[in-house]
């Protein structure tokens, strides 16, 4: 019988021929630790009495989400990573080189990849063809120290994606879409497989927004079989040779189906507090907006920026809007400078941030005051998501966030397009 | 095992930013600090007046969310004896065997706030001694029973010196 991609990869990985809901021991390729779960984890590795890591060269520690720290206790966690880096020879990113997601994508994950990390958005890997999937600290550490850890291969829903994005329209308001179909638990224990020709004409960046989110539905893994969109995105970042195809059998065996056409797709919000609250634009009500944000793991990236600085440019933000635009990493906020968005987005009225995530998760530069609405290009609305329990967050596309921030309420972007 | 204590009860969807709140995220390493703040968001009482061996008792998709294990492990140092709840999301469910919180799948209507609990983690059975009522439970798949038998992975490991799941 023929496999889906989730257990093609998971076979390989463990020398069986496994099946979903098989349990195995897999080999590991890649690992990623950021600062919010990396010292759990370096803790969990000195209880073990670990020294050694397996593959220091597949294990990358980000310092994204206070960055730079704004407490002496998060700069101690710092500490304690940069001496763990040090002492096993893993890869290091420091304050300012970006989201942990953005720079595993552009530097490390490749088709075919088995990628556990500590954060539960790992799963933006899929989009290149890997089996990325979330876990918490001491799971990473025990693959980070073995080389190996444990599945139960996952049953697999088949999205199978048709038609045209119309303009004004994008990846984000598809998975938003999803989401608010599927459940934030829909596909829990599950994987995604994302197919279909709507699926196969998005560029790297935008599958990247697709498999970001699939946690938000419960996903394990949301994953894209690997064609020429992966192989020129890693040429594009000099890792051609890391491409291999990887694609589901013809008669693998599905979960379900689900069927999408995209033709109709309005832009979408996910209301608060909860992901999977969505809304098309129009029902989303009148919604004043004290903060935009423009940034995370699922929308920073420099096609996020240029739509932002294309309905931007020449404009004011809304005197009583304000707003913050993080890129993703390094790359993309030289990118943006190169290409005169920063200064689009300084002249709009927006600040520009360090890349990281500290808005997006409320440790710091963004967080929201007593009763504040803010539009955001992130992943999650949950109460008490951006450092307050008393603010109020909703989930749009870059564009939507641009449009709001002009008007100063939440707005349909289509009129900018 | 025989777990014994109080019930205290939370709605659908809780998550990881409810049980450790981003705004806590400096205490990360100071886990008894972050444990006088678990759940803080959904019940502003509950880490103040939880008694050791109480359950947390939720509803669908308990700990949906980050991976930050933080979460299952400040709910442990706070004193919950086990997490029982209709669903769970997925990291979260794994990282709570992980570290040794025992987490149950099953139908908690019938249990109320406050009702005293009888849970046997073998048989699969809960007592709510209050209600005079008996709720069974689907034992955890093997992989983890052998994890949470050792008291979680890190003892595993050391007990074992590999995974020792099959």
């Amino acid at each position: 019988m023929g496999k889906t991609i989730s257990e093609k990869i998971l076979s390989e990985h463990s020398g069986k021929d496994l099946k979903a809901d098989d349990f195995a021991i897999v080999k590991v390729d890649l690992c990623l630790l950021q600062d919010g779960t990396g010292p759990l984890a370096v803790r969990q590795l000195d209880k073990l009495g670990i020294k050694e890591v397996v593959n220091p060269q597949g294990i990358a520690v980000f310092l994204d989400h206070a960055a730079p720290s704004p407490r002496k206790e998060l700069s101690n966690d710092h500490i304690t990573l940069r001496n763990f880096a040090r002492k096993t020879g893993c890869y290091l990113f420091e304050i300012g080189e970006g989201v942990c997601h953005q720079i595993m994508s552009e530097l490390f994950t490749s088709p075919g990849d088995v990628l556990v990390g500590a954060d539960s958005h790992t799963c933006t890997g899929g989009a290149l063809g890997a089996f990325a999937t979330g876990m918490g600290s001491t799971d990473v550490a025990v693959a980070m120290g073995l080389g190996k850890t444990w599945f139960r291969v996952p049953k697999t829903i088949k999205v199978s994606v048709t038609g045209k994005f119309q303009p004004g329209v994008f990846a984000k308001d598809f998975i938003l879409f999803l989401i608010g179909t599927l459940g934030a638990e829909g596909a829990t224990y599950k994987a995604l497989e994302f197919t279909g020709d709507a699926m196969e004409s998005l560029s790297m960046p935008e599958r990247l927004v697709i498999s970001n989110m699939a946690v938000e539905a419960g996903a394990k893994a949301g994953i894209f079989a690997s064609d020429k969109v992966t192989k020129s995105y890693l040429k594009q970042h000099g890792r051609e040779d890391k491409f291999k195809p990887v694609q589901s059998d013809k008669d693998a065996k599905y979960d379900r189906e689900i069927n999408i056409e995209v033709d109709k797709l309005v832009p979408m919000v996910s209301m608060p507090h909860t992901v999977d609250n969505t809304k098309p634009i129009d029902k989303a009500g009148e919604v004043k907006v004290h903060q935009v944000f423009i940034g995370s793991c699922t929308n920073g990236r420099i096609e996020d920026l240029r739509i932002a600085a294309e309905i931007w440019k020449g404009k004011k933000r809304d005197p009583d809007t304000r707003v913050i635009v993080t890129p993703a990493s390094k790359e993309v906020y030289l990118q943006a400078a190169k290409e005169g968005l920063v200064e689009i987005f300084i002249d709009f009225g927006a600040t520009v941030t360090t890349p990281g995530c500290g808005a997006c998760v409320g440790v710091h530069g963004g967080i929201l005051g007593d009763g504040e609405n803010c539009v955001s290009t992130s992943n999650r609305n949950f109460l008490g998501r951006m450092g307050n329990p008393k603010g109020f967050v909703y989930l749009v596309s870059p564009a939507t966030a641009a449009a709001s921030a002009i008007k100063g309420e939440l707005t349909d972007p289509r009129e900018y397009f | 095992m025989i777990l014994h204590g109080r019930s205290w009860k939370f709605g659908d969807d809780i998550s990881t930013d409810l049980i450790a709140p981003g705004r806590y995220f400096h205490l990360r390493s100071d886990l008894p600090e972050l444990a006088k703040h678990v759940l803080e968001d959904a019940d502003a009482e509950f880490a103040k007046k939880v008694s050791g061996g109480d359950f947390i008792v939720g509803g669908r998709n308990f700990g949906l969310g980050s991976s930050r294990e933080h979460a299952p492990t400040i709910i442990k140092l706070a004193g919950v004896s086990c997490v029982i709840a209709k669903s769970f999301a997925r990291i979260f469910f794994r990282n709570a065997i992980n570290i040794g919180l025992p987490v149950i799948e099953c139908d908690t209507d019938k249990i109320a706030a406050g009702d005293e609990l009888e849970v046997d983690l073998e048989k699969g059975v809960i007592k709510d001694l209050t209600k005079k009522i008996e709720l069974k439970f689907a034992p955890l798949p093997k992989a983890m029973t052998r994890i949470l038998g050792d008291g979680g992975l890190v003892e595993h490991i050391k007990k074992h010196g590999d995974f020792k799941i099959e």
